[in-house]
């Protein structure tokens, strides 16, 4: 995890060359094996990315039933990317301030006796299996948040967001799953990035007489601002490909509805739940439409996770 | 990094639950060492071996678990699978020749030419036999109301969303003796993709033309509205733990404690059950392009005739009657022998809830799979 942001100050240097030859058999070997690894990896991308591609573009003139009521394609994929956009989005605002919470939880303010247990736990989230989160909504969250969205439905109906015929299993449900289920990620990389804040800047701040608090505002964000939008992009890629919980979770019909609200019945439905949920009984036209949305969606996640990485190494460098 | 191991993880999580359920419905079965019924003619499960794999249509799932479980008391050396993976994905693995036989919701049509691939694929003209029969209950939760008579108009209005309370006067109107809530209904349909909708909307198409406007569809219709849940579980589920005043559509078998609708055939209300479910074949005409070996049927759900329950459906199983290689035949035929044996039907309904075939129709599929050769 550590390693796409840590530049590896710590790393030992190496120690002098002495006049051997450079390579050995080890050497070779594991050059030889890194490099196959690292192509198989794109081989395997560019493979999913072809195969998206010629299953889906036959979707591209599908309509009526190949399209589950949809009049043509790009309404179908827009219905889903606006779903799956949604309910990511809602996931994220709800994953950032407790994630940043928990990671200067870790970083900085627990006692290092406290902030390794909690790290470690955070990070055996991650371990949980996308099923037993969906069960755990559908079965435990679910029902629990249904007073809140009535009170929010009887007071606030005049705000679209809580407008409709009120269901626990409604996005925001979903929504808080798929938050989460992002945690983990994007605690683990904000705690790594709040913890490369270099020490000297830290105790600059408290000798000026800074409470811990504003030597974190004042030392540790403007550091880490560029490894935190990172951090959560990449929590957000994590969030659209979501599918089990989703599926489980999520009050849906069809492609979904286009609506802002997030505690009813009625819904926006997510590309990766679409596919769960229909792939198994279609047949023909249908599974090219279902490919199509596929690429959609391969194709969105790869611009979240690159425009991360992207602001995350940009970032590294100016640091 | 991370995001990967998610998946990975995610996977094998899911397969080792399916793997452990699997077991349990086997072991459940195997403890049963009286089985009812008579096996039928023991000489075709004579000297089998191997493996048959088969797949398709989720809804006969657990029927073909009992049947599998049952054909290993009889024929212990063939092991056969049935991956429930849904009936299209059933439909094209028997024509990829993927799987021996398959179980479908639909039968083989030439809309999108499977009938031609099938036959291709078989030689000849593919076996379909209405293998399970199911009656789909309207299941309902609504404080203090047990009975709750529906005419098929009114059904297809509350599922439209066109009803929107209990206490409507047209449902007032068949159920005088209950006192129905001041609540809003809060219909529960599939998310997923279904047969069961299909044949859910299939009978409402039928005999509510006028208030279902919607057609015969898999995916519920979003004009529609209400609220989704994946799997005849989940709606299930949802009906019974959601809020109260719900009303959805499932398996009879899959109902538990809920409450049961009677639906208005002619003049009388009827309940769902295996019997009145397996009457519709008798009373509904073939459909286009039944043969010899194709038992196929459009679905007369507009019949007035007494004690017929008209929300079902109906699964069929694919098999070729020739096969390249005869050991496969051999499988196949002791199979298919064993589910449609008094021993099998018993099991089926038994285990699954589905309706034994009538006597009639199942000499007539008898003689269908006896001729299964290489």
């Amino acid at each position: 995890m550590s390693t796409m942001v840590d530049p590896g100050p710590e790393a030992p240097e190496a120690p002098p060359v002495e006049a051997k030859p450079p390579t050995r058999l080890g050497d070779l070997l594991f050059s030889k094996v890194s490099l196959v690894s690292g192509l198989i990896v794109i081989l395997f991308l560019a493979g999913v990315g072809t195969f998206l591609l010629i299953q889906g573009l036959p979707a591209l003139d599908a309509s009526g039933e190949a399209t589950y009521g949809e009049p043509d394609i790009w309404k179908f994929v827009g219905m889903l990317l606006y779903g799956t956009i949604y309910a990511s989005l809602i996931a994220i605002v709800i994953v950032t301030p407790l994630a940043v919470g928990l990671a200067l939880v870790i970083s900085h303010y627990a006692p290092k006796a406290l902030a390794k247990p909690v790290g470690y736990l955070v990070d055996l989230l991650a371990a949980v299996p996308s099923v037993v989160f969906g069960l755990w909504g559908l079965e435990v969250l679910a029902p629990k948040l249904l007073p809140a969205y009535k009170w929010l439905n009887e007071h606030f109906s005049w705000i679209p967001l809580f407008d409709g015929s009120v269901n626990s299993r409604s996005l925001l449900t979903a929504s808080i799953v798929l938050a989460l289920m992002a945690l983990p990620i994007v605690t683990a990389l904000l705690r790594e990035i709040f913890a490369q804040t270099p020490r000297a800047h830290e105790e600059a701040a408290l000798a000026l007489g800074a409470t811990r608090w504003e030597m974190i505002r004042l030392a540790v964000f403007p550091y880490a601002r560029s490894g935190m939008v990172a951090a959560i992009l990449l929590g957000l890629g994590r969030a659209l490909g979501e599918t089990m919980a989703v599926a489980m979770v999520l009050s849906a019909t069809g492609t979904g509805y286009l609506t802002l609200s997030i505690i009813s019945a009625e819904n926006p439905n997510t590309i990766a739940a679409f596919i769960a949920n229909n792939y198994a009984n279609a047949s023909g036209d249908k599974i090219n439409t279902m490919i199509f949305a596929g690429l959609a969606l391969f194709l969105l996640t790869f611009v979240v996770n690159f425009a991360g990485r992207w602001i995350a190494t940009r970032g590294q460098n100016k640091g | 990094m991370k995001r990967t191991s998610f998946r990975s993880i995610a996977a094998p999580a899911i397969a080792t639950i399916a793997v452990f359920s699997l077991a349990a419905c086997g072991g459940g079965n195997d403890s049963n060492t009286d089985l009812e019924g008579d096996a039928g003619d023991t000489s075709v499960y004579e000297g089998l071996s191997g493996t048959l794999a088969g797949g398709g249509a989720s809804s006969q799932g657990s029927a073909q678990d009992a049947w599998i479980a049952g054909f290993s008391t009889v024929a212990s050396g063939v092991t056969v699978t049935y991956d429930p993976q849904g009936s299209g994905a059933g439909r094209e693995n028997f024509i990829s020749g993927g799987y021996k036989f398959a179980g479908t919701d639909a039968y083989l049509s030439d809309e999108e030419g499977e009938l031609t691939e099938a036959t291709k694929t078989c030689g000849t003209a593919p076996i379909q036999i209405p293998n399970y029969v199911s009656p789909i209950a309207v299941i309902f939760n609504v404080d203090g109301v047990e009975n709750l008579n529906l005419a098929p108009d009114v059904l297809a209005d509350i599922f439209a969303g066109k009803i929107k309370k209990w206490n409507d006067p047209r449902i007032v109107a068949d159920n005088k003796d209950e006192k129905l809530p001041n609540a809003d209904i809060r219909p529960v349909h599939r998310s997923d993709e279904s047969g069961t909708t299909e044949n859910f909307t299939d009978y409402l198409d039928a005999v509510a033309k006028k208030n279902w406007t919607a057609g015969v569809v898999e995916t519920w219709p979003k004009q529609f509205g209400g609220e989704g849940a994946k799997g005849t579980d989940g709606v299930v589920k949802s009906v019974t733990d959601g809020e109260k005043n719900a009303i959805g559509y499932a398996d009879a078998s899959k109902a538990g404690d809920l409450g049961v609708a009677k639906i208005k055939v002619g003049d009388a209300f009827v309940e769902p059950s295996a019997d009145a479910a397996a009457k519709i074949l008798e009373v509904s005409p073939e459909a286009e392009g039944a043969g010899d070996t194709a038992m196929i049927y459009d679905l007369d759900h507009t019949t007035t005739e007494d004690g017929v329950y008209p929300i079902v459906l109906t699964s069929y199983l694919l098999a070729c009657q020739k096969y390249d290689d005869e050991a496969t035949a051999k499988q196949v035929k002791g199979y298919l022998t064993y589910i449609l044996s008094d021993q099998g039907q018993t099991i089926g309904s038994e285990e699954a809830g589905s309706a034994p075939l009538s006597d009639d129709l199942r000499t007539r599929a008898q003689e269908i799979v006896a001729k299964i050769g290489s």
